[in-house]
C-alpha cells in the first residue's frame, strides 16, 4: 500500500496526471467520502421539513449553477437566459408527464435533452458574436422564451400553469421532502461527477482554451463554434434537469418564477461562488438560496414585530437591495468568489506558522 | 389611414424618447466600453427626483428640472467613482455583473423610498401645445417630448462638436491609448460620461413620466428596451441610437396597433436577435473586423 499523500507547501506538480487529479490528497478523498456519507445517512433523518425544503432548493439550484459555470466559468460565454432554460426544462417535464404520461425517470432526462436543444438554438448567435453582443442575444432569448411560455397556450396552458402527477421511481412514490431529498441529491452527485470529469477531458480543455483566447484556440485546431454549441448544450442540459426536478418538487409549474431575475440570480451564484470552479457553483447556490431565505425570514420577523409596518409591508425591495449589494461587494472585493476565500482560509491553516 | 398616421406619429414620438434614453447608454459604452444594465434605474431615479421636488416639495417646474439634472449628474459621477473605477481593466463579466447588481440595488432603494405605486406628475404643459393636422391630433405631452428631445439632441450635438470636454470624450471613445498619450484625463472623461449619461437618462425619465406616469417597475424595464435600440443603431453611434429608437418605437406601436398588444414588448427583442445574426454591429456601428 502506498503512503497517504499530504498537502505540499506549494505547487510541486511534475506530471500532467498530477494536474488532472480530482483530489490532490488522500485526506481530501477521505473527507469527501465522509461528507457524502453524512449527507445521505444522517442529514435527511435529523432535519425537519423546513430544513429539508431548503436543502432541496439548494440542491436544485446547485445543479443549474454547475451547468451555468460550465458555460460562463469554463467556456467564457456569458448567458443571461439561464432562468428561461430552467423554465423550458420545467415545462417540458410537465408537458411530457401530463400529455404523454411519461414516468419521472424518463421525463426529467428528456426534458433536459429538449432544453439542451433549445439552448443550442439560442447558442447559434455565438457563431458571429462574442462578449457583450452574445450577452445581449441571450438576454433577448430570455424574453422570447418567457413570452412563449406565457402565450403558447396550446402547449403551456398560458397563465394557468400545469399540475404534474406525483413522481414515482421504480414503483415507489417519491413524495414528501425526504424522498425528494434523495432524488435531488443523487442527481446532484451524478451531475457534479459528470461535470468534474468533463472538465478533465479533451472537451473541458477545449472549453478552457476557448475561454482563455478563442483566436489561439482556433489556431490550435479546436473547432470553436462546435465547442461553443456543445457548451451551450451541456449548460442547458443541466438547467433543464434542474427545471424538471423543480417541476416535480413544486408539483405545479407556472411561467412566473422563470424571469430575468432568476437568470440574474444564477449568474450571481456563479460569480459569488467562483468562476471556473465546480465546487464554487455549489457554494454560490448555497449562499444565494440562504440569502433569499434569510431575507424572507428577516422581513417576516420585521413585519411581526410591527416596528416598521410601512417597510415591512413590502419585502421585495429589501431583498433586491441586499441582493444587489451582495453582488457588488463580491465583484469589488473578491471577484474570484467564495471558492477563493475558502482556498485562502485552508492554505493559511496548512501553511501555519509560516504563511505569508 | 388615419389610424395608420396616428400610430406613426405616436411611434415616432415614443421612439424619439427611446432614442434619447439610449443616447446616455451609448455615451457610457463609447467612452468606457461599459454596458450599463442599470440605465433604467438611472432613468427612474431622475423621474422620481423630479416628482418629489414638484409634487411634494412644491417647487416650480423649471427649478425642479434644473435641480433634477444637477442631482442626476452628481449621481452618475458618484456611481462611476465608487463602483466602476475599481473595475477598469477587469474582465467583461465582472463589469456586467456589477451593473446588474447596481440595478438591483437602486431598484430596491427606490421601491423602499417611493413604493411600487403609479404616480402622475402635476399637469404643467399648456393645452396650446396640442397640435392638430386634419384628423390627427398630437397630445401636448408628445409635443413637449418632441421639443425637449430635439432641443437636447441639438445641445449634445453641439457639445460633442465644439466644447473641449466633448472633444476629449470623443477622443477617448475613438482611441483610448492615443487619447491618454495626448494628455486627456481618461478617468475624468469616464466620470463625465457617466454624469452626462445619468443626466440624459433623467431627462428621458421625466419625459416618459409625463406620458405614462411614473412607476419604478415600468421605468426600469425601459432600461432593457434600450438594448434593441442600441443594437439596431450600432452600439457606439449616437445618431444611430436616435434612429434606432425611432425604428423600434414605430415597430412597437404598429405591432401593438395591428397585431397584438402582448407581442408589443417582445417584438423589439426578436428584431434584436435577427439584427445580431445579420448585421451584428448595427446600422451605424463601427465594424470591428475580427474573424475566428
Amino acid at each position: 500500500m502506498r503512503r497517504p499523500t499530504f498537502h505540499p507547501c506549494g505547487n510541486f506538480k511534475e506530471r500532467y496526471e498530477e494536474e488532472l487529479k480530482v483530489f490532490s490528497t488522500d485526506f481530501g478523498r477521505l473527507w469527501s467520502a465522509v461528507g457524502v456519507a453524512i449527507l445521505f445517512a444522517v442529514v435527511p433523518f435529523v432535519s425537519g421539513p423546513y430544513t429539508l425544503y431548503i436543502l432541496n432548493m439548494v440542491g436544485i439550484a446547485s445543479i443549474a449553477a454547475v451547468g451555468l459555470n460550465i458555460l460562463i466559468g469554463f467556456t467564457g460565454q456569458i448567458s443571461l437566459g439561464h432562468g428561461a432554460f430552467l423554465g423550458v426544462g420545467a415545462y417540458s417535464a410537465a408537458i411530457l408527464s401530463t400529455n404523454l404520461n411519461m414516468p419521472c425517470w424518463i421525463s426529467v432526462p428528456s426534458a433536459a435533452l429538449i432544453t439542451a436543444i433549445v439552448g443550442m438554438i439560442f447558442g447559434v448567435p455565438s457563431v458571429r458574436l462574442k462578449g457583450l453582443y452574445l450577452t445581449i442575444a441571450t438576454l433577448a432569448g430570455q424574453f422570447i422564451i418567457e413570452y412563449l411560455l406565457v402565450h403558447w397556450e396550446g402547449l403551456t396552458r398560458g397563465t394557468m400553469g400545469i399540475t404534474l402527477p406525483p413522481a414515482s421511481l421504480l414503483g415507489i412514490d417519491v413524495a414528501g421532502d425526504r424522498n425528494f431529498f434523495f432524488l435531488i441529491y443523487v442527481s446532484l452527485g451524478l451531475t457534479v461527477w459528470t461535470a468534474v470529469n468533463l472538465i478533465r477531458t479533451k472537451f473541458g480543455r477545449a472549453f478552457i482554451a476557448i475561454r482563455d483566447n478563442d483566436r489561439a484556440a482556433e489556431g490550435m485546431g479546436i473547432p470553436v463554434f462546435r465547442y461553443k454549441l456543445l457548451s451551450f448544450a451541456v449548460s442547458s442540459f443541466y438547467a433543464g434537469f434542474a427545471g424538471g426536478l423543480w417541476a416535480y418538487y413544486m408539483v405545479s409549474v407556472t411561467s412566473e418564477p422563470f424571469n430575468l431575475l432568476l437568470s440574474v440570480e444564477y449568474i450571481a451564484m456563479v460569480i459569488i461562488g467562483g468562476l471556473g470552479s465546480i465546487a464554487g457553483s455549489i457554494y454560490g447556490a448555497v449562499f444565494i438560496t440562504l440569502l433569499n431565505e434569510g431575507l424572507r425570514l428577516g422581513t417576516d420577523l420585521l413585519m411581526n414585530m410591527n416596528l416598521f409596518p410601512e417597510v415591512g409591508l413590502n419585502i421585495a425591495p429589501i431583498r433586491e437591495l441586499v441582493f444587489g449589494l451582495a453582488i457588488i461587494l463580491f465583484v469589488l472585493f473578491e471577484p474570484k468568489g467564495i471558492a477563493e476565500v475558502w482556498r485562502i482560509i485552508r492554505s493559511s491553516f496548512r501553511l501555519w506558522p509560516f504563511s505569508y | 389611414m388615419e389610424f395608420f398616421l396616428q400610430l406613426m406619429v405616436n411611434g415616432v414620438c415614443i421612439g424619439l424618447i427611446y432614442g434619447i434614453s439610449a443616447m446616455g447608454f451609448v455615451m457610457i459604452f463609447k467612452a468606457s466600453s461599459v454596458i450599463n444594465f442599470a440605465h433604467g434605474e438611472l432613468l427612474a431615479a431622475g423621474a422620481f427626483f423630479f416628482f418629489t421636488l414638484t409634487a411634494w416639495g412644491g417647487l416650480p417646474v423649471y427649478a425642479a428640472f434644473i435641480l433634477t439634472l444637477a442631482a442626476s449628474f452628481i449621481l452618475g459621477f458618484i456611481v462611476e467613482r465608487l463602483f466602476l473605477r475599481p473595475l477598469i481593466g477587469e474582465p467583461l463579466i465582472e463589469v456586467i455583473m456589477l451593473t446588474i447588481g447596481l440595478s438591483s440595488m437602486f431598484k430596491g432603494m427606490m421601491l423602499l423610498l417611493w413604493g411600487g405605486n403609479l404616480y402622475t406628475f402635476p399637469d404643467f404643459l399648456p393645452e396650446s401645445l396640442s397640435l392638430r393636422f386634419g384628423a390627427i391630433t398630437i397630445p401636448p405631452v408628445y409635443t413637449g417630448a418632441l421639443i425637449i428631445g430635439a432641443f437636447f439632441l441639438a445641445l449634445f450635438g453641439l457639445f460633442f462638436k465644439y466644447s473641449s470636454q466633448g472633444i476629449f470624450m470623443r477622443s477617448v471613445a475613438d482611441n483610448q491609448t492615443a487619447a491618454l498619450s495626448l494628455g486627456v484625463h481618461v478617468k475624468r472623461v469616464f466620470a463625465l460620461s457617466w454624469g452626462i449619461a445619468a443626466l440624459v437618462a433623467a431627462i428621458s425619465g421625466i419625459v416618459l413620466g409625463i406620458i405614462n406616469g411614473i412607476n419604478v417597475h415600468e421605468l426600469s424595464s425601459i432600461g432593457l428596451k434600450v438594448f434593441p435600440v442600441v443594437i439596431l443603431g450600432g452600439l457606439d453611434s449616437i445618431t444611430g441610437a436616435v434612429i434606432g429608437g425611432i425604428l423600434i418605437g414605430l415597430l412597437e406601436t404598429f405591432t401593438g396597433g395591428y397585431l397584438s398588444t402582448s407581442l408589443k414588448d417582445v417584438i423589439p427583442f426578436i428584431v434584436l436577435v435577427i439584427v445580431l445574426l445579420i448585421k451584428p454591429y448595427g446600422l451605424f456601428g463601427l465594424v470591428e473586423i475580427e474573424r475566428v
